[in-house]
């Protein structure tokens, strides 16, 4: 309020000044009123309704109004001992271990791979640009194409990853590695991974980029080798850069929903935590319920968002 | 590379291009696949799955998957969807991102982190309340129901992304228009909007590419064949029998949806990588 404005050529007088500064505060809040009006709306009030019906239990299609349960839905151990809340369902902690495992393998191979494209794209070798552009295929394809093409090439008879597989050993006649429990989750990884890398190796390449070329020159001079250069120069300037793709990537990787959804389903050695969630809210028609893996859902990503806030000082002006 | 020995040069000059050339299979292959068994009619698939090259190609699946499903009238609901979403945002985020960019009032560092707040909700922790809302107003199976809804994941985005952008407008610009006596929405749509072109086309663009990609709430709140989006449709192809495989017509919608997204890409291949590293590098 009391920040004073910068001195302008047509020397307002001070009293006048903090009038004008009162007047574009007010011009500031109408302009931000539409946006605000539009995410109260389509942000705000459905989390607080989220949250609300995480307290209740609400079957959309037989009930006829939200019953309040208190904290139920979340854990509830009836007269049989029988553990009823979410925190006590092994189904919910399927789903978040097979987040976890689907988010650490993906994000760490996708950080290491876009790190090779990234130095390659870097390196000063003719058909770079061909390679830059190459790499942007895969990001542009809509993730439900990109899930459904990989479905196809991972199909049991006619997919070519199956067929691969049986040359090389891996797989029997009718056999894939969807369909096969202990390597679906893996599989959908690697579809993942495909997809992802590309915006990895970009974010990448621009903090490549911003490393003066010099630092290599003097590094050259003094006889560091390319290996040395890269651990001890290249990575401690990329840091920065890779912390920031890192935790995008895992922000996404744990709210990921579509691509297992359409190769898996609901199929419980992929389930995710949003899979979960929408069985749940939409198939079994459990608002209370549903709504209380929302919101732990929710929780997680924010208690992220917020070491990543606080770890990397993100600043607005 | 700075190798002074003429063999160990060449050496591995031939192994960066394998390398290359490995990278080169690995991304654009899956896509070759896709265009490949889109290529192929339902009749020979089964019997030319793994061959390379479609023995005769066939536009057979291009022209079923418009007669088999309505995936024209799906067509149609993408793009509409898609651009309503983007000029509701960009109208919304152009009068924000001035306020946000050229004003200074209390309490705009909360609004940002707000705003960034929003950006990483999970879809899923909205679904039900939406849900509710859309059943609420009737929106169900309608355009409005998901452009409304699509408002959550795009708005942040734009938001963050123009008022960057605004920042960075000198502003003697501003100045000399509000010296000239102009309003400030004057002087944002007469001075400050044309300036703003280029950041307008490459967050409208990359809004649009998120629209037009979204799932879930597409899948959620249309339930009519009639009324979804392209993505739901693609994940929900069935073939014309049951003893038809149907991902020589899924391949099909498949390409018809990619390819203007890849010509997109490609033609504003620099917009796209600096817009999307403009956010998220500068933090």
């Amino acid at each position: 309020m009391t920040t004073p404005l910068p001195s302008r050529p047509t020397a307002t007088p001070a009293r006048t000044g903090r009038g004008l500064q009162a007047n574009r505060t007010r011009v500031a809040l109408l302009l931000l009123v539409p946006m605000l009006v539009v995410l109260a709306a389509v942000a705000g009030y459905p989390l607080l309704r989220t949250i609300y019906l995480s307290f209740t239990e609400y079957n959309i299609l037989t009930d006829p109004a939200p019953k309040w349960i208190g904290l139920g839905n979340y854990w509830f151990t009836t007269e049989d001992g029988v553990g009823l809340g979410v925190l006590q369902i092994p189904e919910w902690w399927q789903s978040v271990w097979n987040t976890v495992k689907f988010t650490v393998g993906s994000v760490l191979l996708e950080t290491v791979l876009g790190l090779a494209f990234a130095l390659i794209i870097n390196s000063k070798i003719r058909g770079r640009g061909l390679l830059r552009t190459a790499i942007l295929v895969p990001w542009a394809i809509p993730t439900v194409v990109s899930a459904q093409m990989w479905n196809w090439m991972y199909n049991d008879s006619f997919g070519i990853i199956s067929d691969w597989g049986r040359r090389l050993g891996f797989l029997e006649a009718g056999q894939s590695f969807l369909s096969n429990p202990d390597t679906a989750l893996a599989a959908l990884v690697a579809v993942d991974v495909w997809k992802t890398t590309p915006f990895m190796a970009l974010l990448l390449l621009a903090g490549l980029q911003t490393i003066p070329g010099d630092m290599y020159e003097a590094a050259d001079v003094d006889g560091a080798s390319p290996w040395t250069q890269f651990w001890r120069l290249t990575l401690p300037l990329l840091t920065p850069a890779l912390l920031v793709a890192l935790i995008f990537r895992t922000l996404d990787a744990l709210r990921v929903f579509d691509m297992p959804f359409i190769v898996k389903g609901n199929a419980p050695e992929t389930i995710t935590m949003s899979i979960y969630a929408r069985q749940e809210l939409i198939l079994n028609s459990q608002f209370g319920f549903g709504s209380a893996i929302s919101v732990l859902i929710f929780l997680i990503i924010m208690v992220f968002t917020a070491i990543y806030v606080t770890s990397l000082r993100v600043k607005f002006d | 590379m700075n190798s002074k020995n003429p063999v160990v040069r060449t050496v591995t000059l031939i192994l960066f291009w394998l390398v290359v050339a490995v990278v080169l299979f690995y991304v654009l292959f899956p896509f070759y696949w896709a265009i490949k068994t889109s290529l192929t009619s339902s009749a020979r698939l089964s019997a030319e799955a793994l061959q390379w090259f479609p023995s005769v190609a066939s536009f057979q699946n291009f022209v079923d998957v418009f007669i088999t499903a309505p995936f024209g009238r799906n067509l149609l609901n993408s793009v509409v969807v898609a651009t309503g979403t983007v000029l509701l945002s960009l109208l919304l985020s152009v009068l924000a991102a001035y306020a946000l960019g050229k004003f200074r009032f209390q309490g705009k560092t909360i609004l940002m982190y707000l705003i960034l707040a929003v950006s990483v909700f999970p879809q899923i922790a909205v679904l039900s309340g939406l849900y509710t809302m859309i059943q609420t107003f009737g929106l169900y199976n309608s355009w409005g129901g998901l452009i409304l809804s699509y408002m959550i994941f795009t708005l942040p985005f734009t938001v963050w992304t123009l008022t960057a952008f605004v920042r960075e407008i000198p502003t003697e610009l501003e100045e000399a228009a509000y010296v000239d006596g102009a309003s400030p929405l004057q002087t944002l749509f007469q001075v400050l909007l044309p300036v703003m072109t280029p950041a307008l086309v490459t967050t409208g663009l990359l809004a649009f590419i998120n629209a037009w990609n979204e799932f879930l709430f597409a899948l959620t709140f249309t339930t009519d064949a009639a009324a979804a989006t392209v993505p739901p449709a693609i994940a929900n192809f069935t073939g014309a029998s049951q003893y038809e495989s149907p991902f020589g017509l899924t391949m099909a919608a498949s390409v018809i949806v990619t390819v203007p997204l890849i010509l997109l890409v490609l033609i504003f291949q620099r917009n796209i990588v600096s817009g999307l590293t403009a956010g998220a590098v500068k933090g």
